[in-house]
């Protein structure tokens, strides 16, 4: 690749930006990324940049440019389309299946794979949607699990998206504690009951 | 742990009395202290009557009755009021004002079933006694699990109605859906979240007509509906700005206005009695604590409920005095927390209490999960009654005010 002397002059005016925001998220997140809070981005590999090794930015090394909705205090919108009728596949994703620690909706770091898995596999799936139910244990009451369950499902939506699934694709809904994985009492039992469950739905008429 | 109420210690009634064994001066000055009358708390202490004279159901109708409106059965010499009467073919009742034997009650019951009429009985004997309207023919709405597989997963619940010591349920739903959180809209109407339709959206019932049509159209979770006391504003946790939030509109779901916008899980809304504020549960700074906000809009305050933590399921009592709550803890307790905020104090074990209209008297539920049942609990004085299960798993009381 052949550079003229105006985008060496861009990679130089890169470089120093670099330095100045001190790399704290590697360089590929030093942009502020529309409306998302430092402390909620996936963490990347920090790369020391060494002098002399550095590669500049070039458009097909950056992230897939993500395009985040708007985003409210709250979090990020929930699409208006009504989906309640498109055929859903309960298994497809029942490997990836998210699970949470007891009163968290935090997507745990160890959890994270299974949520690219799914990102990955809906980007290879133009047309079709998802739907995330939310899921808690029986240790909470029953309309703040309720509240809590649709957290923990806006939660991986939320990881969805910042991985560049349309937000507008995925749906939520929360069960609280009406539907239990297991309906034992115990340790080992809640475990499994506070969880993110991916549902895949098709357009109606078998579209793509 | 117990509130001391600063009006019930420094009322003191100073009567002047003829006292002709006292020694000089003849007019003795005899202090009675109103305290008698309230407990630690604040609360009427239970007035002391004796029943006699009903036999069988009436007679264990009419006691439970009168424990929860604020009287104690004793014995006829520690009495100050006694009820007699009879139960053959119809229910009589008469009230006698021990001491001066004022009669204050004397009535006959016809028409309906023996438990109708001796609810109506219980009702006029707590208006002349305690002074206050009874609640013995007030209904409750609640859960029930009917242990049924439902078509989309999980098991079977329906809203149900009853009489408020759980007798004569009656189906409010039949759709082998799940649903959540029976709030009353006056005597006969309900609101509840189900989820027969698109996720689970609130709807609105009509107990008279059967009419019923939903009230939010919304993505995500639409769930906990509180009526306001008067009857014009309903209160609900909406997630379609991207987290469960509170938000109030009118009763048809329209003039739709967000009160609260955290990232957090807000939860289980319920109103002052004046309808001006709202208390509900924010994990917004932390673990769940009650907030209260103004139904206008405004910044939300924390309610103190010192000494007990993750507190939820807040219900503000009909005199404004009291909230109270479940506290999360190992199990779940009911906790009591003044209006204001202060020192929170555990009742008894138990979750999802909601008031009687008398605010005396509480009804919630407890139990292993899928198999909870609903109990009665006379605050004062800490008394529980649990009402016999009814299907599989009973849950998520509401009171009719």
């Amino acid at each position: 690749m052949k550079l003229n002397t105006s985008v060496g002059w861009l990679m130089v005016a890169a470089l120093l930006s670099f330095g100045v925001a001190g790399c704290r998220k590697g360089p590929q997140r030093v942009t502020n990324i529309h409306g998302l809070k430092p402390g909620e981005i996936p963490e990347q590999p920090s790369k020391p940049i060494e002098p002399g090794t550095t590669k500049p930015i070039t458009v097909d090394t950056a992230p897939p440019a993500v395009t985040l909705p708007d985003e409210t205090k709250s979090g990020i919108p929930l699409s208006g389309a009504d989906r309640s009728n498109w055929p859903a596949d309960t298994e497809i994703f029942a490997a990836q299946t998210v699970y949470f620690d007891f009163d968290k909706s935090v997507v745990k770091a160890s959890e994270m794979s299974k949520v690219e898995d799914v990102a990955n596999r809906m980007k290879s799936m133009p047309g079709k949607a998802l739907r995330i139910e939310g899921h808690c244990d029986e240790r909470g009451t029953e309309e703040y699990n309720r509240a809590l369950g649709e957290r923990r499902a806006l939660a991986v939506r939320e990881a969805l998206v910042r991985l560049g699934v349309a937000a507008d694709l995925i749906d939520t809904i929360s069960y609280g504690e009406d539907r239990p994985a297991d309906p034992g009492h115990d340790d080992a039992a809640w475990a499994k009951n506070r969880r993110g469950v991916f549902v895949l739905l098709s357009p109606p008429g078998g579209g793509n | 742990m117990k509130y001391t109420n600063p009006i019930a210690l420094t009322l003191t009634l100073t009567v002047y009395g003829l006292c002709a064994m006292r020694v000089a001066p003849a007019f003795a000055q005899q202090e009675i202290n109103i305290t008698e009358y309230l407990d630690a708390t604040g609360f009427p202490k239970p007035i002391p009557v004796n029943i006699s004279g009903f036999t069988g159901e009436a007679d264990t109708v009419l006691k439970n009755d009168l424990l929860f409106m604020g009287m104690a059965n004793v014995g006829p010499d520690q009495a100050k009021y006694l009820i007699t009467g009879s139960n053959a073919d119809r229910v009589e009742g008469r009230v006698i004002e021990k001491i001066n034997k004022h009669s204050l009650l004397a009535k006959a019951y016809t028409g309906g079933k023996l438990r109708a009429q001796v609810h109506a009985l219980a009702d006029d004997i707590a208006q002349v006694i305690t002074g206050k309207p009874g609640i013995a023919q007030t209904k409750v709405a609640f859960k029930v699990e009917t242990g049924r597989p439902a078509s989309t997963g999980g098991r079977v619940s329906e809203v149900y109605i009853a009489d408020y010591d759980g007798h004569n349920p009656i189906a409010v739903t039949q759709d082998n859906s799940t649903v959540a959180a029976p709030c009353w809209a006056g005597r006969d109407a309900l609101y509840y979240g189900s989820y027969k339709g698109r996720g689970i959206q609130v709807y609105f019932h009509r107990l008279t007509t059967g009419e019923r049509r939903a009230v939010t159209r919304f993505p995500g979770s639409n769930m906990s509906p509180a009526v306001s006391p008067d009857g014009r504003k309903l209160a609900m946790i909406l997630s379609k700005s991207g987290s469960p939030d509170l938000y109030v509109s009118d009763l048809d779901g329209s003039n739709l206005k967000q009160l609260t916008a955290t990232r957090e899980a807000e939860s289980s809304p319920c109103w002052s009695p004046d309808s001006r504020s709202i208390c509900y549960v924010s994990r917004d700074r932390g673990p769940a604590s009650l907030y209260v906000v103004a139904a206008a809009g405004g910044t939300p305050r924390r309610l103190a409920t010192s000494g007990v933590p993750n507190a939820t399921e807040p219900d503000w009592s009909p005199d404004g005095k009291w909230i109270i709550f479940t506290a999360m803890f190992r199990d779940f307790q009911l906790c009591l927390v003044p209006a204001t905020g202060g020192t929170a104090m555990t009742i008894v074990a138990g979750e999802d209490p909601s008031w009687a209209p008398n605010s005396r008297a509480v009804i919630f539920c407890r139990g292993p999960d899928h198999a909870k049942s609903l109990s009665l609990l006379d605050v004062p004085t800490k008394q529980v009654k649990t009402i016999a299960r009814f299907s599989e798993s009973n849950s998520q009381p509401s009171w009719a005010k």
